[in-house]
């Protein structure tokens, strides 16, 4: 793994204008995505998880520059592509694909597959050895679709092969980084593992670097290397794997944990949960200081004033919370959590 | 699928609260029939949770919307028994049913922002149905309704019932939906996916809420998902079904511990569990689940199925039976015991199960 990241995102923010009345007057602000930082290597896949409305599909559209960013540096191969024009991005984008969530709406139903996967060669200008065609039929064989399926549509495909038809299309120009945004959850159980080992075997073949946006936590357990956990807006907890799934420190991540149904009848009357009160609230207005404090059972007065910045507490492993779980050195004088 | 396991043809009325009795539900189309329920039978007590467990097209949802009427009888065919509570649905006439649902049986669907009138407030959508199966004031409704926005974990509820659906979050709807379908007290509840659209944390609050209630109103409760962490959750029975057939149906326990069918093994290893140590690969099942129309034949599972040619031609040309492969112990739902549907001899599933499957799930 080279010391240079692939990718680094420093400070990401977007906020989306609410507006009122006839002259459109701002009113407001939804901080979607607010300060959000870190770096992926080349060849590691960084799993992002949260709630709906926590900003992390739109930290994957910012990253792609789908959406415009209001704020930090999003910076891909060395080059700061924040504002970078849509015309000098063009080149950069056969390195940058994304993968959507849903396989019946992000294809186009009146285009072939032969179309939709060889338009990234028509868009990008690229000359083939053998002609589109060809080089369109060996990445369909590569994804597991049959070649001779080339002149097929969308409609005359299952839920699994179109996502399958997504992936061809993003891999069509053999890019570094892929963002893949839900890329199993509109799938049947045993067509998602299909797609998640085929991940896992493109990423080995062709060397790619996933960020995969997801909520299933065991799915993104089960592919990442990294997981970065997303609540309203900013990034809570950061880690490795195994040090965030063992040894959660933010509150709100074991609290996602242990919320998981287990497939394991037997302990289920023993098992532990920490149930969260309510609803997430709104990112129009969310609390101050620490954004969880309103459903954390663990707040004090001190997080409602002060916000706590995202701090390594273990090896790789940053958090931000003032009163972490699991961690090492827990200050003193901290009275017990109250149950709530 | 004979009729003949049926064991009485007269069929008097069962025992159990709730009994289907080969339930084919198929629909004409102009590419052919689809038999979206192909001879289902199961029972279900008063305060026991059925769980059925299938993918899409595998005919989980037809069969709930079956057992309440929904279909149009114009383009549905509907055969076989359904026994709710000593009467008898698919023969009876539409009104008798009518009068039943919401009443006797409700359900909570998978998506309550489509299954709720925009138009209308959550208040009026529930003191609607009451007021249909109970003489009362709109008073006395309203404050019903209010009571069970309350009871269903709602804050606020006296201020929250004048709210339209588009107002509440979605854990909140799924939650006014529970109230709604609870509103009458139904002894048979049936929940069509009920967390799917839920985020994990709403989902575990819904989920502990079913529980709950279910114990509070002594009901049957069928709940119908794709995740078999949620039927783990709650079930005393479990149902899995594939191709509009059930496969294999038994106590939870028997379908998490001694699961004897090659579909349910596939279900079991192709999940991620956060459970157990990170496998290196997940086991997928080949191929896709078949099509309605077109089914596959012999047993349905057999051109997905690893151990397919262990029966040689039978698995492309017969249709294996649902056969009681272990009897009932006792102490579950009533129902007579683990049923499975496969050509394949019990011990050799077992033996299967126990040195191939297994151990598979639980190290690397």
């Amino acid at each position: 793994m080279s010391a240079e990241p692939l990718l680094s995102v420093t400070d990401l923010s977007k906020h989306f204008p609410v507006t009122k009345g006839l002259l459109k007057r701002q009113v407001g602000a939804v901080k979607a995505v607010d300060g959000v930082s870190f770096d992926v290597m080349q060849g590691e896949t960084l799993g992002v998880v949260g709630e709906s409305g926590c900003g992390k599909t739109t930290t994957g559209r910012l990253i792609t520059r789908l959406l415009e960013p209001s704020g930090g540096t999003v910076v891909f191969e060395g080059q700061d592509i924040t504002h970078m024009s849509q015309k000098r991005l063009r080149p950069l984008r056969r390195d940058m694909q994304m993968i959507f969530q849903d396989p019946y709406s992000s294809l186009n139903p009146r285009h072939t597959v032969g179309t939709i996967v060889g338009a990234p060669f028509h868009i990008q200008g690229i000359k083939t050895e053998h002609g589109v065609k060809r080089a369109v039929q060996d990445i369909l064989a590569l994804v597991g679709l049959n070649p001779e399926h080339y002149n097929r549509y969308p409609h005359e495909f299952s839920g699994g092969q179109r996502q399958r038809i997504g992936i061809a299309r993003t891999l069509a120009l053999k890019p570094r980084l892929i963002i893949a945004d839900e890329p199993v959850s509109a799938l049947d159980v045993s067509i998602q593992a299909q797609v998640v080992n085929l991940l896992a075997d493109l990423q080995e073949e062709l060397g790619l670097t996933y960020v995969v946006i997801a909520h299933d936590l065991s799915v993104v357990r089960h592919i990442s290397d990294r997981v970065a956990v997303m609540y309203l807006g900013k990034i809570v907890e950061i880690g490795r794997r195994k040090s965030l799934y063992t040894a959660p420190l933010h509150p709100y991540t074991n609290a996602l944990l242990s919320a998981v149904p287990i497939p394991d009848p037997r302990g289920r009357s023993e098992r532990e949960r920490i149930r969260l009160q309510g609803d997430v609230p709104s990112p129009l207005n969310p609390p101050p200081a620490c954004r969880f404090h309103t459903r954390c059972w663990k707040a004090q007065d001190v997080c409602k004033t002060v916000e706590p910045v995202l701090a390594e507490r273990a090896d790789g492993h940053q958090v931000a919370c003032h009163f972490p779980e699991n961690a090492p050195a827990v200050p003193d004088g901290v009275p017990e959590p109250t149950a709530g | 699928m004979s009729r003949a396991d049926n064991s009485a043809d007269a069929s008097p009325a069962p025992p159990s609260y709730l009994e289907l009795r080969d339930l084919r539900i198929h629909f004409p189309t102009d590419d052919g029939l689809v038999k979206s329920v192909d001879g289902l039978s199961f029972r279900l007590d008063r305060g026991k949770t059925l769980g059925i467990v299938g993918e899409s097209g595998s005919g989980k949802s037809v069969t709930s919307l079956g057992i309440l009427g929904l279909h149009n009888r114009r383009n549905a065919r509907v055969s076989g028994e359904i026994w709710l509570d000593g009467e008898e649905l698919v023969t009876a006439p539409p009104d008798a049913v009518r009068a039943l649902r919401g009443k006797k049986m409700a359900m909570i669907f998978q998506d309550p922002l489509s299954a709720m009138h925009p138009y209308y407030t959550v208040g009026n959508q529930i003191i609607e149905a009451y007021r249909i199966h109970n003489k009362v004031t709109k008073a006395v409704a309203r404050k019903h309704a209010v009571d069970m926005l309350g009871r269903v974990g709602i804050p606020q509820p006296d201020r929250r019932v004048d709210d339209y659906p588009h107002e509440f979050s979605g854990g909140m709807r799924q939650r006014a939906m529970i109230a709604m379908a609870l509103s009458c007290d139904p002894e048979l509840l049936i929940a069509d996916e009920p967390t799917t659209a839920l985020d994990v944390t709403v989902q575990a609050q819904i989920l502990d809420l079913m529980r709950d209630l279910q114990r509070e109103f002594d009901s049957a409760l069928i709940i119908i998902t794709h995740d078999l962490g949620v039927v783990a959750e709650l079930s005393d029975d479990i149902l899995v079904m594939y191709g509009g057939a059930c496969i294999e149906y038994g106590s939870t326990d028997d379908i998490f511990y001694r699961p004897e069918h090659p579909y349910t093994w596939g279900l079991l290893s192709s999940m991620p569990r956060l459970d157990r140590e990170p496998t290196e690969r997940l086991l997928p099942i080949k191929g896709t689940p078949p099509s309605l129309i077109n089914v596959p034949p012999g047993c349905v599972f057999s051109p997905r199925c690893p151990y397919a040619d262990r029966t040689g031609d039978r698995a492309a040309t017969e249709v294996p039976e649902l056969l009681e492969t272990r009897a009932g112990h006792g102490g579950h739902g009533g129902h007579g015991g683990h049923m499975v549907r496969c050509h394949m001899p019990p011990a050799e599933r077992r033996s299967l199960w126990e040195n191939d499957v297994k151990p598979m799930l639980e190290t690397t």
